[in-house]
């Protein structure tokens, strides 16, 4: 049976743990405003008619001509459902702690972890899609691909800073994700954690949850609309 | 009659060695020796001294670009620096005793050691947490200093686009990423200061017995939690054009610098409750104890710093009256910068209300109190002189806007946090300072002060600029005398430093409470024991009950 690690000064492990969920919440709430901030430059400039077509132009661009699909943001739409998946399977893992079944709680973790690494693998193949037909801002931008479409390349350069700024940040926080799973899954194998303790558990699904969630909104954003 | 009743002692081992006299009693200072003791620290009290050693050095290197500002401006001409160099020292000024002084000052140094014990706590909720969030000040320290010795940085503290990222050919891109680090340590400050507030208070410590100081502590975290993520983000895009060369606030590519400034000030105006609001909860409890009156209107205080944690945050357009914002969007801005007022007025005339008819007496630390009380209100009426858009657009960039928020971040937060420093010195270090050099001082302070940024509010509002090295010749006498006020006012921040020092050996011993004060942190021992008290104190009494405490 796994043993409550009390600090020492708490007096009780319920407020021990009260004190880490509210913990979680609040760091949860700067990473709203953290992301909050890039989506409001995002939206203003969308939303700026000089700026409409440009942005327009680019977000079609995403996801055009992979693995044939036209038009269609395939690989971000894949990730999300990959994503959505493996918020269930951490969902799984804290109730599996929850109730103390161990297997469970290490299997779903595990499946977690593999769900968050197909998501970075698909990331990291879109990025260098990217790199190849120059979409990097400031480095390997291809101004002269845009001339005669009407748009202004600057725009769709400015677009993609965005793009990168907000996945960019996003896959940071998955990476920090996956470090923090790969760490409790050694500790779920060690019988680290049951019914009496599964906070670090509980607080790891809190935070990728968000990170997933912030996905929900990045993906239409980015990629899905069209005007 | 003690205002806390203790529950029976427990069976638990204290920590004493031996008798209880003042060289073999077990504190927090005592209990460990060596750096690594130090360094490795998760204990509140000295994870506190951290912070004030390190923002005692920032507080000085600021003042020293201060300095070098006011001899500059004895004469019209720009005769010591060339005016790049001017523009070097006023945005280091600006930048080290903002982001690195009066932001995390009263919460890192007094909040960090005070929170817990006057919650009745044995630590914070997440000690390490602390620890990390001092390596990270730590770290921004130095990325900021690398900074200013490599080239230094001449975009005033306000780090306006697009000449941070394109024009500025000088070290930008160090400070800005030393300022986001900062970031990160004022939030888990803040996020350890909600939760410890929420969770760690002792028994019977219910949310209207908590001292002001709390409630204060607790609002100031509120805001820099939603405003600093804000600044991070912000201070990210910046980096991000600068290095990859993009044009995310350039016009020129397309982007906004108007959209810069409007997430630079949602940030940066709360930031400026973030600097006053725990000022402001030192000022409570200086001016109850030193008056041994409890607090008029109590309720009023506690949400009047809610109140402008809320109206804080929707008032950063005014300073973009001349920004090219909408006329509508100034007006808006306008109004609800005369209602963040109100509050600010509340706590002024609550405070006023406590002296009336109280047993007033003058130490060290009621000087400070009532020198805030006055400046703090000459540099709230004249916000409201700027929060008027026609007023601000005809004094914008002037040394009147100068004056003014020197008025309330010197005149308020600095004396605040000298103030509530000599309150808590003998709690903090066991240890009482010499009153006559700290009552010189605080009078220096007082009298320097004003003589530095009175003649400023007159200079600015006969229309010389902020930000050059060089004005007209009519006015060289008020910036004579400003200048002279400026170096009373730095040996007014001199003497502490050396009598403070002096106390730490040769003072007399304080005592668990020498000033008679109210507040669960007087009734432990000075300097406290390693976890604060000897058994889990339960409250029973509101905060401040002088009349029953006497």
């Amino acid at each position: 049976m796994a043993t409550v690690p009390l600090a020492h000064h708490f007096r009780t492990p319920a407020q021990q743990h009260h004190a880490a969920l509210l913990g979680m919440w609040m760091f949860l709430i700067t990473e709203v405003l953290l992301f909050g901030a890039v989506f409001l430059g995002y939206v203003v400039y969308r939303a700026n008619p000089a700026l409409h077509g440009g942005f327009v132009a680019a977000s079609e661009h995403l996801g055009q001509s992979v693995f044939g699909f036209e038009h269609v943001p395939f690989l971000g739409a894949f990730n999300t459902v990959i994503l959505l998946g493996s918020s269930f399977t951490m969902a799984l893992a804290v109730r599996a702690a929850q109730v103390g079944n161990q297997s469970s709680l290490v299997r779903n973790l595990g499946l977690t972890m593999i769900l968050g690494t197909i998501f970075l693998g698909i990331k990291a193949y879109e990025y260098h899609h990217d790199w190849d037909i120059g979409l990097i801002p400031g480095f390997k931008f291809d101004k002269a691909a845009w001339a005669g479409t009407g748009v202004d390349a600057r725009h769709v350069e400015l677009f993609f800073v965005f793009y990168f700024v907000l996945t960019g940040l996003h896959a940071i926080h998955m990476f920090i994700g996956m470090g923090l799973l790969g760490v409790l899954w050694v500790r779920s194998r060690m019988g680290r954690f049951g019914r009496e303790y599964y906070t670090p558990i509980e607080l790891a699904g809190l935070y990728w949850h968000f990170v997933d969630v912030v996905w929900i909104f990045l993906y239409p954003l980015l990629y899905l609309i069209r005007h | 009659m003690s205002t806390v009743a203790y529950s029976p002692p427990k069976a638990e081992p204290i920590p004493v060695a031996g008798d209880y006299g003042p060289e073999t009693r077990v504190d927090y200072i005592n209990c460990a020796w060596g750096v690594r003791s130090w360094l490795l620290t998760v204990d509140h009290k000295r994870i506190a001294l951290l912070y004030l050693f390190a923002i005692t050095a920032m507080f000085f290197l600021g003042g020293a670009f201060a300095v070098l500002i006011r001899i500059e401006l004895l004469t019209p001409k720009s005769d010591l620096f060339e005016p790049d160099t001017y523009n070097r020292m006023f945005t280091m000024h600006g930048i080290v005793m903002t982001f690195f002084f009066l932001i995390p000052g009263v919460p890192s140094v007094l909040g960090n050691f005070l929170l817990p014990i006057m919650l009745g706590a044995k630590d914070l909720a997440f000690p390490k947490l602390n620890l990390a969030s001092w390596y990270i000040y730590i770290l921004g320290c130095l990325l900021t200093l690398a900074g200013i010795i490599w080239g230094g940085i001449d975009t005033g503290w306000t780090f306006y686009t697009p000449y941070s990222t394109r024009s500025a050919h000088t070290s930008v891109m160090p400070v800005a990423v030393g300022v986001l680090v900062l970031g990160f340590s004022s939030i888990l400050t803040a996020l350890n200061f909600i939760v410890t507030t929420h969770t760690m208070r002792a028994p019977g410590l219910t949310w209207f017995k908590l001292p002001l100081f709390v409630w204060s502590s607790y609002a100031t975290s509120l805001v820099v939690m939603l405003g600093t993520p804000v600044i991070t983000t912000t201070l990210v895009l910046v980096a991000v054009e600068r290095f990859a060369g993009v044009g995310i606030f350039d016009p020129k590519a397309g982007g906004d610098p108007v959209l810069f400034q409007h997430l630079f000030w949602f940030y940066s105006h709360p930031a400026v409750y973030i600097m006053i609001l725990p000022a402001m909860g030192v000022i409570s409890e200086l001016v109850t104890a030193f008056s041994r009156k409890t607090i008029f209107g109590y309720q009023f205080v506690a949400f009047a710093s809610m109140a402008i944690a809320v109206f804080g945050f929707l008032v950063w357009g005014h300073h973009m009256f001349v920004s090219g914002q909408s006329p509508y969007a100034s007006t808006i801005f306008s109004l609800i910068s005369y209602v963040v007022a109100i509050p600010s007025a509340v706590k002024v005339f609550n405070w006023t209300a406590t002296l009336y008819k109280g047993s007033i007496s003058w130490a060290t630390p009621m000087l400070y109190a009532i020198g805030f009380i006055g400046l703090f209100t000459i540099g709230g009426l004249t916000g409201l002189v700027l929060a008027s858009p026609p007023v601000d657009v005809h004094v914008t960039d002037t040394y009147f806007v100068v004056a003014h928020f020197h008025y309330v971040m010197v005149g308020g937060t600095i004396m605040a946090y000298m103030g509530g420093l000599h309150y808590w010195w003998p709690k903090m270090t066991g240890r009482m300072y010499p009153e006559g050099w700290a009552k010189a001082a605080a009078l220096l302070v007082f009298f320097g002060f004003n003589l530095t940024f009175f003649p400023q509010f007159l200079v600015g509002y006969a229309g010389m600029n902020r930000r050059y090295a060089s004005y007209v010749d009519e006015f060289q006498v008020l910036n004579v005398l400003s200048t002279a006020g400026a170096s009373i006012l730095g040996f007014g921040f001199l003497l502490p430093f050396g009598y403070f020092g002096w106390s730490l050996r040769y003072a007399k011993a304080a005592g668990p409470n020498p000033w008679g004060a109210t507040g669960l942190e007087w009734t432990t021992e000075s300097p406290p024991p390693p976890h604060n008290f000897e058994v889990t104190p339960t409250v029973t009494l509101p905060p401040y009950e002088y009349a029953t405490h006497n």
